[in-house]
């Protein structure tokens, strides 16, 4: 048993480190004051992952996390281990810009998770987002109205999506949408749709609390026609499966928005720490009852905080070893999200006026971290499936 | 001399006997390990019998440090032994521990026919070392703390009791001087009923386990104590104490053995009542360092720390388990109560928090393992452990309402036993 790092990622961390501090920091305000304007100091990052990912299990930001593969035999930290470090590392830095990272989109874990190997051939080195949410249904995404009618050897989209991130950057955009809206989640399938494509268009960018950095599309398809090699993974509508295959993506990409929250909050504490140096027995040598309350406050969060950051490193290494994550993945993403927002506004809290003013990034954190408990199923989403697991109960008997 | 010898060797044989034959332990799947630690024991029975009709007399023996275990890779993988060891912990827990609790628990009495499952079990077998007839021959650190998460499943009173003797051995084992070796962990190698318990902890509001009351004074080549000490486990039998004491100004930890000198009383607490805690009053009582030039208190406060994470998970997962069951079986407005997201949610909170612990755990207990420093991650992991572990008590008495109010059903015994966790210090050693 052991639980730190893998020590063959120490210096893939090391240098997302290094990007974080040296490259996302600085212009963190930045495109917190500009919002919807490119980042173009990414390109270069973004070509450097690019490169680092080729040589095999490098830095990533979300791209290629997956359970594919031959069975595991033994032991195995792999990309989902090391994608899970990076962006904890990257967050560290700044999690909007994490999310504006070129080629690295929630699409892009989709297409890993569920495409064939000659979508996986055709997509590879695209950037692709993810457009799951809809005006009127956000998390019961069962209830998704987006159709996709098959026309010959196309298919043809209607509807709207909204809340997708890197929506307007991205050079395409998985879209989830529903062969027949009668038969439920087992209709549902996701589709590649390139940038450009006939009918697709960018209608609006959202001004938001946080994350602003990332362009958040609201995006409407019009008779949008696709090939039908565009759908991701099995075409048939399996009534016994039922949305197994795109909900598959989600124990992949949870555990990396835990990640994404556990390095928002790492920010935060690290930075509180600093701070209140003075008053922290730097060596944990001062019991908790005699430590003073601020103290005791900090001592808290960082429990939490390494809590979480544990949690989420079993979800990506069940990933990794092909185990059946799917709670485990739940488990992750709820503490993370909770705890990536108590912490952050808690330290908020402790530096008073400090904290809330815009010299300090500590205000910009406490609203970035707000979205990680929402996106990838909020904290409530995550509860209704560990209860449901833990219950033994289906999702029309625990609604 | 050839008659007690007889004697002596008897009770190994009829003990061989007894385990080789008994259902428990081809139940619990123990074979392999008790005969492993059955053959590494004769071995050093036949030995060794001459030189000790006596507990305690010293035997020539170079000091034990057993070694640590480490890892490159991040590996949540349990070994095959420790599969093995969990397993039959976990059935051993169910059906003998969880039986006997309420009773042990209305009684305020530790039951006694749990020694001889404790024996058959080979607990003290797998904390000994090899060279004193047990079975570690590395630092089992991490599969101390799993055999504890099961024990306390099944009781967290009951489970303490079980591994005083137990966390006696490990601290020994890692602690202990050559000359306390020599004298007090050979003792655990023969069979008698030797038993070993912990009086660190002072009753005193927000007690601090740096500053002690009792002191220990050196006089004529010999350590003397004098204090008192509460929540004592089995205190009021024990043969064996490691005693914690000021020393110059410096907590320090001692081993005493019972004699006139060590008075008790009875401390019934809110829980561990099957643990018959006491007070022990030291009146001069002579002591001998535990430890020498390695000794490190904090780790050793770290170690029993561990064992206390390890009982409250365990613990937790039985009042989750509990209230599973209990809400999916109480009906409420014509469905059962765990429909309800308020109830449902609960549960989840539980899964999460449990899982939390348990990793902040396994992570302090595997970087203790290696050999590295622990003292963070063991801080850490008590906090939460500490925090969440009664926040799990206090949610299943409440979903079991008034019913969980009630002595008819385990959830208030959990929830006083679980009240424990933020309070002791040391008391068990993993």
């Amino acid at each position: 048993m052991n639980l730190q790092n893998p020590k063959k990622y120490k210096l893939m961390v090391q240098q997302a480190r290094e990007v974080a501090l040296h490259v996302l920091r600085p212009i963190s305000r930045k495109y917190d004051k500009a919002e919807h304007s490119y980042p173009k100091e990414l390109d270069m990052i973004a070509s450097l992952i690019d490169g680092m990912n080729e040589g095999g299990e490098g830095l990533n930001a979300g791209a290629v996390v997956g359970k594919r593969g031959a069975d595991i035999q033994g032991n195995k930290n792999g990309v989902n281990m090391s994608t899970a470090l990076g962006i904890m590392e990257m967050c560290y830095g700044d999690t909007g810009l994490l999310l504006s990272m070129p080629r690295q989109g929630l699409g892009n874990s989709a297409i890993a998770a569920v495409a064939n190997d000659s979508q996986l051939e055709r997509f590879k080195g695209m950037w692709a987002a993810m457009a799951i949410t809809e005006p009127d249904c956000g998390s019961d995404s069962a209830a998704i109205r987006t159709t996709a009618i098959k026309d010959g050897t196309d298919y043809i989209l209607n509807g709207e999506k909204i809340f997708v991130t890197s929506g307007q950057r991205a050079d395409s955009i998985v879209v989830w949408a529903t062969l027949d809206p009668k038969l439920g989640r087992a209709a549902i399938k996701s589709f590649v749709v390139p940038k450009g494509t006939a009918g697709m268009k960018v209608e609006r960018l959202e001004h938001k609390l946080g994350i602003k950095a990332s362009d958040t599309a609201a995006i409407s398809f019009i008779n949008c026609r696709v090939p039908a090699e565009n759908l991701l993974g099995n075409p048939d509508i399996d009534i016994a499966k039922g949305f197994a295959g795109v909900m598959e993506t989600f124990d992949n990409t949870r555990p990396l928005v835990a990640a994404m929250a556990v390095g928002c909050a790492r920010a935060s504490l690290e930075r509180i720490k600093e701070i209140f140096k003075d008053q922290l027995d730097q060596n944990y040598a001062t019991p908790y009852l005699q430590t003073s309350y601020l103290a005791a406050q900090i001592y808290r969060m960082e429990a939490e905080w390494e809590a979480a950051r544990l949690l989420t490193l079993k979800a990506a290494w069940m990933a990794d070893n092909k185990k059946p994550n799917s709670k485990e993945a739940s488990i992750a993403k709820a503490k993370a999200g909770r705890i990536g927002n108590k912490i952050t506004l808690k330290c908020v809290e402790l530096a008073g006026s400090v904290g809330y003013g815009e010299d300090e990034l500590l205000e910009k954190w406490a609203r970035d971290s707000k979205i990680l408990d929402i996106f990838e199923g909020t904290q409530q989403i995550q509860q209704l499936i560990i209860a449901r697991r833990e219950l033994g109960k289906t999702s029309s008997e625990i609604k | 001399m050839t008659k007690m010898m007889n004697k002596a060797q008897g009770l190994g044989l009829s003990l061989i006997t007894r385990i080789a034959g008994s259902e428990v332990i081809d139940q619990f799947n123990l074979r392999k390990l008790i005969e492993k630690s059955l053959y590494q024991g004769s071995k050093a029975g036949f030995k060794s019998l001459s030189q000790s009709q006596k507990f305690f007399k010293s035997q020539l023996l170079k000091k034990q440090r057993l070694s640590p275990q480490g890892k490159n890779l991040f590996d949540l993988n349990l070994s095959e032994e420790q599969q093995m060891l969990v397993e039959s912990m976990h059935q051993f827990a169910q059906e003998i521990l969880y039986p006997l609790a309420a009773r042990a628990d209305h009684n305020e009495t530790f039951p006694q026919e749990l020694w001889q499952h404790a024996k058959d079990l080979g607990l003290n077998e797998y904390a000994l070392p090899e060279a004193l007839g047990g079975v570690a021959d590395h630092l089992n650190i991490v599969s101390n703390i799993l055999i504890t998460e099961q024990l306390g499943r099944g009781d967290f009173s009951l489970a303490t009791g079980l591994l005083s003797g137990f966390s006696a051995i490990n601290a020994l084992s890692r602690w202990g001087s050559e000359q306390v070796q020599a004298r007090y962990l050979t003792a655990f190698n023969h069979p008698n009923d030797l038993k070993a318990t912990f009086a660190t902890q002072e009753n005193s509001s927000a007690f601090n386990p740096f500053q002690l009351d009792t002191q220990a004074i050196f006089k004529d080549q010999q350590f003397y104590i004098t204090g008192e000490k509460t929540l004592v486990l089995l205190g009021e039998t024990a043969d064996l104490l490691l005693v914690s004491a000021d020393y110059n100004g410096q907590a320090d930890v001692f081993v005493a053995i019972r004699d006139s000198t060590v008075s008790y009383k009875k401390c019934p607490a809110m829980g561990l009542k099957a643990c018959e805690t006491v007070t022990l009053k030291f009146n001069q009582t002579p002591a001998e360092r535990l430890g020498d030039e390695d000794f490190d208190y904090s780790a050793f406060l770290d170690l029993g720390q561990l064992m206390w994470c390890a009982l409250a998970i365990g613990t937790c997962e039985a009042v989750k388990n509990y209230c599973v069951r209990y809400a999916n079986e109480r009906m409420a407005f014509g469905e059962p109560i765990s429909h309800r997201q308020s109830i449902a949610f609960i549960i989840a909170d539980m899964a999460i928090e449990i899982e939390a612990m348990r990793m902040m755990l396994w992570n302090a207990a595997s970087l203790a393992e290696a050999g590295e420093p622990f003292h963070r991650e063991a801080y850490l992991a008590k906090l939460l452990c500490a925090e969440k572990s009664m926040k799990i008590g206090t949610d299943g008495v409440q979903i079991l309402g008034g019913h969980g109010f009630t002595k008819e059903y385990p959830v208030e015994r959990w929830y006083r036993d679980l009240r424990a966790t933020a309070i002791l210090y040391s008391g068990l050693h993993a």
